[in-house]
């Protein structure tokens, strides 16, 4: 995994609240077996009509959307399924963070054990971020905090370990790998 | 005596490998890693790039469940699986399995099904015990006193490589269930009651505790449909206290514990309850007694309403504005006037052989109404050939409904098994989300009862008016 500090680009916003799995790669795509190329599936029933044609009023189709970096989505983006194929194809796609005023849980996981930022900011921050689509922000790891023109930086909950890992790029099974000693110590005294 | 601790506490202790510490997650170790064909290829991907092995074998358990066909010709009859990519997932799954030494119940196996429903089928599930699957749903195995929760394919390498995962420890929320649930009334509606209340956000963070009388009365198979549905409440992971519902449940199962074993196994079994005093991050109240069938209108399964009900009437909400575009309801429309195409009888949630049971005894000596397509899938080939024992597929079969081999189905319409664009599906599944059972697919979410009520009457009925009669 690359190393992460800062991310700086223009938003897309999508303010629907519950933006579920199923809508950022719905469930027929799941059959792939590798993680490459989910790219073109991001938002499949959203982006394109029945024919497989673009849908003009769908935000990626239009054209200030191109080379966006961080989607500015709606509270309790990412509920549902744990499919990992979500943070995948929006990373695939060119997405490198999520800003939302709340992400579920498992996504939220998946997107950092990808590289995916998801950022957690107040009510305020995110109800202007969704009015103002296309702003450019600036994501800042070492700080934890999001820059927004004409505000102070707000601060973002990130838990430090996985601040950590992505700052580092280090994956965390090498972490895991390294407690060889304690899991084997665990085995030993654990119940049959 | 120590610090009263809920169940919650006693299961994450006891699986803590090394403690979480302000810089690092705790290491928690995993019993029972449940694995499919959807989520875990990418995940032998990385073991076979990185030259490991899966740490622990005999902890890991393989199945087909979410790709696989459900037509018997093309489970049994080796007619081809209608979609080239799931057969291709399944070999892969077979190939994986046989490089790493993992059991498998593959595709012809007779202990085949929903891994949800064959973990505890199995005796696998134990109270008690950390649970994983990639599979959001794995909190369905949190109804035996497990700790049990859905992770990623990331996360799924983690446990292949080492049996443990970094993991944070959540908070606590205590459902208080007081009442009893009335005559025509179930666990299904009593959970989607709960998401209504709590929302679909509202247990991001935590592990729900189910606790108070009617959880009480319930079997576990009526547990495991509400233990289910946390994660559409949010949360990652539900419970219930172990008692001896569960061990009557778990003994005698092939893979439960036998004689001294068992006895050990039981002896720290009843040790799990919550002490009393035991303190929860938050509590929530709710009235068995007060609750109607309920069922869903919009596209999220927080948005639901009891079935005397109507659609709500909030326009200008754009969140809602949206849900009933896409569902085609309006606005203060009764529940029961919605138009029904589709019947789902099945899933992790409802597909157990009560819940068939239950869909049988409302359309027994009935016909599925014209127009209807109805389609009951068992959820493993056990729950299969235990209603086939007692004639249910011939209940179903001179209804009018198709009776089909087990599997996720019409849940999450993978394998071909989906629900035309436009059409009104009640379904006893989980999700109602936008596109789930099949593109433009508008699903209402309902228990056995109140679907097979809805088949019978081609509208949403309420399945009171089928009891007795
Ligand atoms: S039945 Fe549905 S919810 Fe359950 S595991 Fe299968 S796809 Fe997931």
């Amino acid at each position: 995994m690359q190393a992460i500090s800062a991310i700086r680009s223009r938003t897309v916003v999508m303010p629907s609240t519950n933006i579920d799995t199923d809508q950022i790669i719905p469930g027929r795509f799941l059959t792939t077996t590798t993680r490459e190329g989910l790219g073109k599936q991001l938002f499949a029933d959203w982006r394109y009509d029945a024919a497989g044609a673009p849908n003009p009023d769908f935000v990626l189709n239009k054209p200030g959307s191109a080379g966006c970096r961080i989607l500015v989505a709606g509270r309790n983006i990412g509920c549902g399924s744990s499919r990992e194929h979500a943070p995948w194809a929006l990373l695939d796609y060119g997405f490198q963070a999520v800003v939302s005023s709340g992400i579920a849980d498992i996504f939220r996981n998946n997107s950092l054990k990808n590289g995916l930022l998801p950022v957690v900011v107040d009510e305020a921050t995110h109800a202007w971020l969704l009015a103002n689509p296309g702003v450019e922000v600036e994501i800042d790891l070492a700080t934890a905090t999001l820059r927004r023109p004409g505000a102070e930086p707000v601060p973002f909950p990130i838990d430090p370990f996985a601040r950590h890992c992505l700052m580092h790029g280090v994956d965390e099974l090498g972490f895991l790998l390294s407690q060889d000693a304690a899991i084997k110590t665990y085995e030993a005294r654990r119940p049959a | 005596m120590g610090t009263p601790r809920t169940l919650f506490e006693k299961v994450w202790s006891a699986h803590e490998v090394v403690p979480e510490t302000p810089e690092t997650p705790a290491v928690l170790f995993i019993d029972l890693h449940l694995t499919h064909e959807v989520t875990t290829p990418q995940a032998f991907t990385v073991l076979r790039e990185r030259g490991l092995k899966v740490r622990r074998p005999d902890l890991t358990i393989a199945t087909m469940d979410h790709a696989t066909p459900t037509r018997t010709e093309q489970v049994f009859g080796g007619a081809p699986i209608s979609i080239e990519s799931a057969a291709q997932q399944i070999r892969q799954l077979e190939r994986n399995c046989a490089d790493f030494g993992i059991e498998l119940l593959g595709l012809q196996d007779s202990r085949r099904g929903i891994v949800h429903i064959i973990g505890p089928e199995l005796g696998l599930t134990r109270p008690g015990s950390t649970i994983v699957c990639g599979d959001s749903h794995t909190s369905t195995h949190g109804a035996f006193g497990a700790l049990a929760f859905g992770i990623g394919t990331t996360e799924v390498s983690h446990v292949l490589a080492t049996q443990c995962l970094l993991q944070k420890k959540p908070r606590t929320c205590a459902i208080e269930v007081a009442g009893r649930l009335g005559a025509g009334v179930t666990p299904k509606d009593l959970i989607l009651a709960i998401i209504g209340k709590v929302g679909v956000a509202g247990g991001t963070g935590q592990v729900f505790e189910y606790r108070g009388e009617a959880i009480r009365a319930m079997s576990m198979e009526q547990r495991m449909t509400v233990c289910n549905m946390s994660i559409e409440g949010g949360a990652r992971a539900g419970m219930i206290a172990p008692d001896d519902t569960t061990y009557a449940y778990l003994a005698d199962r092939p893979r439960s514990p036998k004689g001294a074993a068992w006895e050990s196994a039981l002896a720290r079994w009843r040790e799990l309850p919550s002490d009393a005093g035991a303190r929860y991050d938050r509590t929530v109240e709710i009235d068995a007694s007060a609750l109607e069938p309920m069922v869903t209108w919009g596209t999220n399964p927080g948005m639901v309403a009891p079935i005397t009900g109507s659609v709500p009437d909030q326009r200008g909400d754009p969140v809602i504005d949206a849900a009933l575009k896409y569902m085609g309801l309006q606005a203060g429309a009764a529940i029961q006037d919605t138009p029904v195409n589709v019947v789902f009888v099945g899933s992790c949630t409802n597909g157990r052989l009560s819940d068939l049971r239950a869909a049988a005894a409302v359309l027994r000596g009935r016909k599925v109404a014209r127009g209807v397509h109805m389609l009951v899938v068992p959820g493993s080939q056990e729950v299969k050939r235990a209603a086939e024992a007692e004639g249910l597929d011939e209940v179903f079969r001179s209804a009018g409904a198709e009776w089909r081999e087990s599997g996720c189905s019409m849940c999450l319409g993978m394998n071909g098994d989906t629900v035309p664009k436009g059409e009104y599906a009640v379904s006893t599944s989980n999700r109602n989300f936008e596109g789930r059972q099949g593109i433009g697919a508008r699903t209402l979410l309902a228990s056995p009862e109140t679907a097979a009520a809805s088949a019978v009457r081609g509208r949403v009925a309420d399945p009171r008016e089928f009891l007795n009669g």
